[in-house]
């Protein structure tokens, strides 16, 4: 169970693709939730929002960038190996319906995530506009599937490698003018779902995120996961992980996110050490 | 003229070794060490052997207690234990945890004039004479009836449910959420106080009657229960805990270093983050802690902050010394632990710097009136008594919520108005056919023993349901 059945390494070696072995999983699945993996017995428990699932082949796919000692230890897990831990799925699905024209806005692996609310937006019947923004054209990842998954389809870099030179918030600006939107899906980093926010606010377009708080249990047990929406305290995996963007408070989700900078430093620290050992 | 016979000196009641305070406050070893062989065969004689015994009566499983002690008594030992297993699936457990003062040993007839037998002491030696000495055998299964049940949850109620049907020969599936099975005694209860290795080998003398652990399983998400009884179970049990944590809902409680104790005890004991960095798991060492809340959970959570190096550790509590819930034996050892008890304090609001981390909080002082619904004398807030202290580390541990997961997911399954399943008091009976329920997702959060006593109840009438009918 939980075996990696494929791998892939994306945007240069920083981003990596598991299709995981998880029959119960892919056939119950829905997008917008999320699973909590865990490489060992001494691992962290790491939530992340599936990219993709085969009911049929019984996989389900996710995306993640290496950014600590627990991705690290993902990267080293190869084709054949498996998860020591996979539940889920997790937390509340996203509600698909028909609602006219949806502009999807995603960065970073947050395009992993948003990947099968757009499909599945689109198959609702949606006339939809995908925006994927990276730093660079190289780190962009699933343009072909997520150009696929659009009627519309526009990249932005930061440093003008594709597309348009400069952040997503600029081409959304330029959409929300031009046409009557109806609601927008914006995943990926805090600072580009927080601006986002700020600008379909202002044009009152209703607008969804999907978090990424620390968690543990992942099943409402913890509350480790709590961020502010409305002023009331929610948990992200079991209100969560989809909220409405302008009741988020982003700011306390982005100081909570930092809980454990220190440690994680040691931990990465300790790791690379070991690794060279 | 006959000599007169000198009476008989009594035998005191045998005083359990403990780790001394100053050492064990910074360790996460056991506290108590455990009797002796020749301390538990002179405790064990110090029971009278009641025909009509009345600690029998105060155990929600009715174990066989003067049957082990009488085995204690004459050495033999692995006898004992599997007098206790007749009744009791985790009897290594329950003699750490129970709160035998208010049931089998708050019932002994020799407790009347004197000191109660130590029946919880006699309880840990036997299981854990049997554990390090024995055969390693398991109690004998009843032929195979063919029956499958579903137990969702591995907590103390889910395992005496598996305990008892295997016993009578059904097949047992065991779901758990988590990674390791066990539940509140795996994720809740800390090494010092219940360690780990004993709840595995529990779980393991389960496994070699038959039980098959499906860990990493959330019934309710990866599958539903009329699912199970689609892929052919017959009878399924629900026992998967409280689950959501209460806060204050007061300003500033989203704050860097704010746990619920949930979390707190998660990180610690399951995820093993008092290991940290050889474990990946962090968690934060306070040095300045303030526990809010009295019960079990929250002495658990105070004394973890001390062997996490904490200088102060501080109970805030918001009623008197006599009201706090937990249990006399927790707060005795919290306080040899230099755990400082802050009472009749509530806290109103919680302080922060730029970074979102705690620094401060702020409290009230309180007063007690008259007694409100509990029987327990209401607390009242004197006006103007407000004041601030330094803190860096706050676990909220003021109960918890029913969690719909699993509920919410099953159709049929009648719910009180907290979202606790509502169920048979006598049976555990749900509203739903061929679904039982037990422990805290029932009653709101109790003790490990009441969860069992439910379990056991509840396997009862499910044997009842799998032979007889609904």
């Amino acid at each position: 169970m939980a075996k990696i059945v494929t791998r892939e390494e994306m945007a240069q070696g920083t981003i990596i693709l598991n299709e995981i072995e998880a029959p119960r999983i892919s056939r119950k699945a829905k997008p917008g939730q999320f699973v909590i993996l865990q490489a060992d017995e001494t691992g962290e428990r790491i939530p992340l929002t599936m990219a993709d699932t085969d009911p049929e082949k019984g996989t389900i796919t996710i995306i993640y960038m290496v950014v600590g000692k627990s991705t690290a230890r993902f990267k080293d897990l190869k084709v054949g190996d498996e998860y020591y831990a996979l539940i889920g799925p997790l937390g509340a699905p996203t509600h698909i319906e028909k609602v006219g024209k949806v502009v999807c806005v995603g960065g970073g692996t947050g395009i992993a995530v948003l990947h099968p609310i757009t499909r599945a937006l689109k198959e609702a019947g949606n006339e939809v506009t995908t925006i994927l923004g990276s730093r660079s054209y190289d780190l962009l990842i699933m343009e072909e599937k997520m150009r696929n998954a659009s009627h519309n389809f526009h990249i932005c870099t930061d440093d003008g490698s594709e597309g348009h030179h400069g952040f997503v918030t600029d081409v959304l600006k330029d959409v929300l003018e031009k046409d009557d939107i109806d609601m927008v899906v914006a995943i990926g980093p805090i600072p580009m779902m927080k601006f986002c926010s700020l600008i379909t606010k202002e044009k009152n377009v209703k607008t969804l995120v999907s978090l990424n708080p620390i968690m543990v249990d992942g099943t409402g047990m913890c509350g480790c996961c709590r961020v502010t929406v409305g002023g009331d305290t929610k948990f992200a995996c079991v209100d969560g992980p989809e909220f409405d963007a302008h009741k988020v408070d982003f700011d306390e989700l982005a100081k909570r996110l930092a809980s454990y900078l220190e440690d994680e430093k040691t931990s990465m620290d300790a790791y690379k050490n070991c690794k060279i050992q | 003229m006959a000599e007169k016979k000198p009476k008989k000196e009594k035998t005191p009641r045998a005083k359990m070794p403990e780790q001394n305070p100053d050492i064990r406050r910074r360790n996460f070893e056991e506290v108590p060490l455990g009797l002796t062989p020749e301390m538990a065969i002179a405790e064990a004689k110090r029971c009278l052997q009641c025909k009509k015994p009345l600690c029998v009566d105060g155990c929600p499983v009715s174990v066989g207690i003067p049957g082990f002690i009488k085995l204690i008594a004459e050495g033999d030992f692995s006898g004992a234990a599997n007098k206790l297993w007749e009744r009791n699936a985790l009897p290594a457990v329950c003699g750490r945890v129970c709160p035998q003062e208010e049931q089998c040993e708050g019932r002994c007839i020799v407790g009347k004039k004197g000191q109660p037998v130590a029946i919880g002491y006699l309880e840990r030696f036997a299981a854990d004479y049997e554990r390090k000495n024995g055969s390693g055998g398991v109690p004998a299964v009843e032929g195979k009836t063919g029956k499958k049940i579903a137990v969702i949850g591995s907590g103390p109620s889910g395992l005496t449910v598996a305990g008892d049907l295997l016993l009578k020969g059904h097949e047992v599936t065991i779901f758990e959420a988590f990674h390791k099975p066990g539940g509140v005694l795996v994720y809740g209860i800390p090494e010092f106080r219940l360690p780990k290795e004993i709840v595995a080998s529990e779980v393991a003398t389960l496994e070699k009657m038959g039980a098959n652990i499906d860990c990493n399983t959330v019934v309710g998400a990866s599958v539903t229960i009329d699912e199970l009884f689609e892929e052919g179970y017959d009878a399924a049990y629900i026992g998967v805990g409280a689950g959501l944590p209460r806060f204050m809902n007061i300003a500033g409680e989203n704050l860097i270093g704010i746990y619920s104790a949930n979390e707190y005890l998660t990180r610690t004991n399951l995820m093993k983050g008092y290991l940290f960095p050889e474990y990946d798991t962090p968690i934060a060492r306070g040095k300045n802690v303030v526990v809010l809340g009295a019960g079990n959970v929250a002495m658990d959570s105070a004394r973890t902050a001390m062997r996490l190096g904490a200088d102060s550790v501080k109970v805030v509590y918001r009623r008197s010394r006599d009201e706090m819930p937990a249990r006399e034996e927790e707060l005795h050892h919290a306080q040899e632990e230099k755990i400082e008890f802050v009472l009749l304090t509530n806290p109103t609001q919680f302080f922060g710097d730029e970074n979102g981390r705690l620094t401060g909080m702020e409290c009230l002082k309180m007063e007690l009136g008259e007694p409100d619904d509990s029987g327990r004398r209401r607390p009242v807030p004197i006006k103007g008594s407000e004041y601030r202290f330094d803190c860096d580390l706050v676990v909220v541990s003021v109960g918890s919520n029913a969690n719909p997961l699993l509920t919410n997911s099953t159709p049929n399954l009648n719910l009180n108005r907290w979202g606790n399943i509502v169920a048979d008091p006598v049976t555990g009976k749900t509203s739903k056919k061929g679904v039982w329920a037990g422990g805290d997702i029932v009653t709101g959060a109790a003790t490990v023993i009441l969860a069992m006593g439910a379990g056991r109840a509840a396997a009862n009438s499910m044997h009842d349901y799998l032979t007889i009918g609904w």
